[in-house]
């Protein structure tokens, strides 16, 4: 047993999978989607906007928003905070883009910009062409 | 007609809990929210039941004691887990208005009122007949709205890290110190094999001693701030000897190296860490010498940020903490300016879990006597409060992070993560005649992304030149924009 479980006397739940861009990840129940990505060696899922830059776990409790993942076609979910679920399907690599902005924006200012869909040049440039309906379902408010 | 509470708590860590028992002990209808699926907060997060722990409080100090309150809780209060706050309002009595426009308008304003004075006046008219609503979003997908409604609020909402930048901050590999923590102790995850600890603070011992026990190799503790070395750790002569002696004991026996007056400067690699350059800093904490460290995982902080969101919304005074941080004024009571609002733990000045427990207790015996209960006064709980709040503020004296970081920075390193902003550009706004940090984010937009600033406002207040100002964020987590646009027709409960 890994040193972690031995030191709490863990004997955990069975394991389930999750499929990350279709390869099989194992999850311990009650584990975030971020914390069994990490787990398994996965250190990014996430291409910044500008830059093109590889994005993990940075700050762990949700609040750098740097984790940002891509759960059951469900856009900009913070995996860190996001408790993993069986069979989830987890798709990485989506670059942040007017989908992310959409959905939430912390702030009038990115909340406006989404409504209006003036997304930075840089943005619109590399965000993937089957993304925009999910842009709509974000501001429509599921 | 929806549910009226006499206490509605704002976050399940040490300061919430014990405030929302002390308040329900005194007869208070009380409800206690929080974003987490498990009570705790941060420091006291762990492991979910499904790991079936039989030793949950080997990664931990005091855990057993939170549980206990915890359980004592639940039996009196209502409590909504899973649920994010997003704004909070407060109608009736003298408040200024009823609609989330009036609460962003307050927000906005609140600025101006900032640092108002050290100590609020303990005569505030402590009862009112106003009522505060909370608007959260349940559930970690789905988010379900709901407003809760109190006739009191107590915010206890904790802190997060204090990260710097430097160059490579941003490569995978690279954590906080408090994010590879809740790795450990929420996730039984390791942060990673090879692991270097860094930064300034107390804070980084508990997490290089738990990386070193659950199997990483801690590749080195690098304190910037220490002068001292371990043996003289400030913890050693300020009544947590026990505590501090522990940590050294685990860093000796797995030969954890630890050095005073370190940082790492620079994390290195393509497309995740591989090396980071470590630094000998002079009493600035400017480089005088590097070398390269190999590892796969940093884990780094400089301190703690206080969430000052909800009590900003609501117009509460702040003040600058020891360390010059914006933190809610309160009184002994820890009443803050706006009558009906209190607030514990590290939202008043960040001292620590033992800290946040007892001013959450004195809290909740406030609010149990400004709402007419018969509360005995409890001077050893002052007098408690006040040791640990010295001993918070000599911490904040050992550890004062230095203005020679900046030094670390190249032209091209990133300010802010979320917007990918370079120091140049940072420069650039300056030269173009920014004196403030709000003006640098409105010329080069650091702090405009998703995480609002909170990763690197500290950073850019510092490059502006001056101290950290108290976040005017209308919204403090993020919501769709439908919930925002359903705002004339509040939901309803449930």
């Amino acid at each position: 047993m890994r040193p972690p479980y031995e030191l709490v006397g863990a004997r955990p739940d069975p394991a389930f999978e999750i499929s990350v861009d279709g390869r099989p990840v194992p999850v311990v129940p009650g584990q975030s989607v971020g914390a069994a990505l990490h787990a398994a060696g996965v250190r990014s899922w996430r291409s910044t906007r500008f830059g093109g830059r590889p994005r993990g776990l940075f700050c762990g409790i949700g609040v750098c928003f740097d984790c940002l993942v891509t759960v059951n076609d469900v856009p900009a979910l913070r995996a860190c905070v996001t408790e993993a679920r069986p069979g989830d399907r987890v798709r990485t690599s989506a670059a942040d883009s007017g989908t992310a902005a959409a959905r939430a924006g912390a702030g009038k200012d990115t909340a406006g910009k989404s409504v209006a869909g003036a997304g930075r040049p840089g943005a619109a440039g590399k965000e993937p062409g089957g993304e925009s309906g999910g842009d709509d379902e974000g501001v429509n408010g599921r | 007609m929806t549910r009226v509470y006499d206490l509605a708590v704002i976050g399940a860590g040490p300061a919430g809990v014990a405030g929302a028992l002390e308040a329900s002990l005194a007869g208070l209808d009380v409800v206690v929210i929080d974003a987490a699926p498990r009570p705790g907060g941060q420091y006291h997060r762990h492991l979910p039941g499904s790991f079936h722990a039989l030793r949950p409080g080997a990664l931990h100090h005091g855990l057993e004691r939170f549980m206990r309150q915890w359980e004592a809780l639940r039996s009196r209060a209502e409590i909504l887990l899973g649920h994010r706050v997003w704004a909070v309002e407060r109608t009736g009595g003298d408040a200024a208005g009823g609609t989330a426009g009036a609460a962003m308008g307050a927000a906005a304003g609140a600025g101006d009122t900032a640092d108002a004075g050290d100590t609020v006046d303990g005569t505030v008219g402590a009862t009112t007949d106003a009522t505060v609503t909370v608007r959260c979003l349940a559930g970690d997908r789905e988010e379900r709205p709901r407003a809760v409604r109190a006739r009191a609020l107590l915010i206890a909402t904790g802190a997060h890290d204090r990260p710097l930048p430097f160059p490579g901050w941003d490569l995978p590999g690279v954590l906080t110190a408090g994010g590879a923590q809740a790795l450990l102790k929420g996730s039984l995850v390791v942060a990673g094999r090879r692991v270097v600890v860094s930064g300034t603070g107390p804070f980084l011992l508990p997490v290089a001693a738990g990386l070193a026990r659950a199997g990483a190799d801690v590749r080195g503790v690098y304190e910037a701030g220490g002068r001292f070395g371990l043996a003289r750790h400030p913890l050693l002569a300020a009544g947590k000897a026990a505590e501090a002696a522990g940590y050294a004991a685990v860093l000796a026996r797995h030969r954890v190296p630890y050095r005073g007056r370190h940082a790492v400067v620079a994390a290195h690699g393509e497309d995740a860490l591989t090396h980071v350059t470590v630094a000998r800093l002079d009493a600035d904490w400017r480089p005088v010498a590097t070398r390269t460290v190999a590892c796969d995982t940093l884990a780094c902080g400089y301190g703690f940020v206080p969430q000052l969101e909800l009590p900003v919304q609501l117009g509460c005074a702040t003040r600058r903490d020891a360390d010059g941080t914006p933190v809610v004024a309160v009184d002994a009571g820890r009443r803050t300016s706006v009558p009906g609002v209190y607030a514990a733990g590290e939202t008043t000045g960040v001292g620590g879990a033992e800290l946040a427990e007892a001013e959450g207790r004195l809290a909740g015996r406030a609010v149990a006597a400004d709402r007419g209960r018969r509360v005995p006064p409890l001077p050893a709980l002052a007098r408690r409060v006040d040791r640990l709040t010295a001993f918070a503020r000599a911490l904040h004296e050992a550890y004062p992070v230095r203005p020679g970081w900046r030094d670390w920075l190249r032209d091209d390193t990133l300010v802010c993560r979320c917007e990918e902003v370079p120091l140049s550009a940072v420069r650039e706004a300056r030269r173009l005649g920014a004196t403030d940090a709000r003006s640098v984010k409105l010329l080069a937009r650091p702090g405009m992304g998703w995480c609002q600033g909170r990763m690197c406002g500290y950073a850019v207040a510092c490059l502006a030149g001056e101290d950290p100002a108290a976040p005017r964020r209308p919204i403090a987590q993020p919501v769709r924009l439908g919930d925002l646009a359903g705002l004339e027709h509040p939901p309803s409960e449930g």
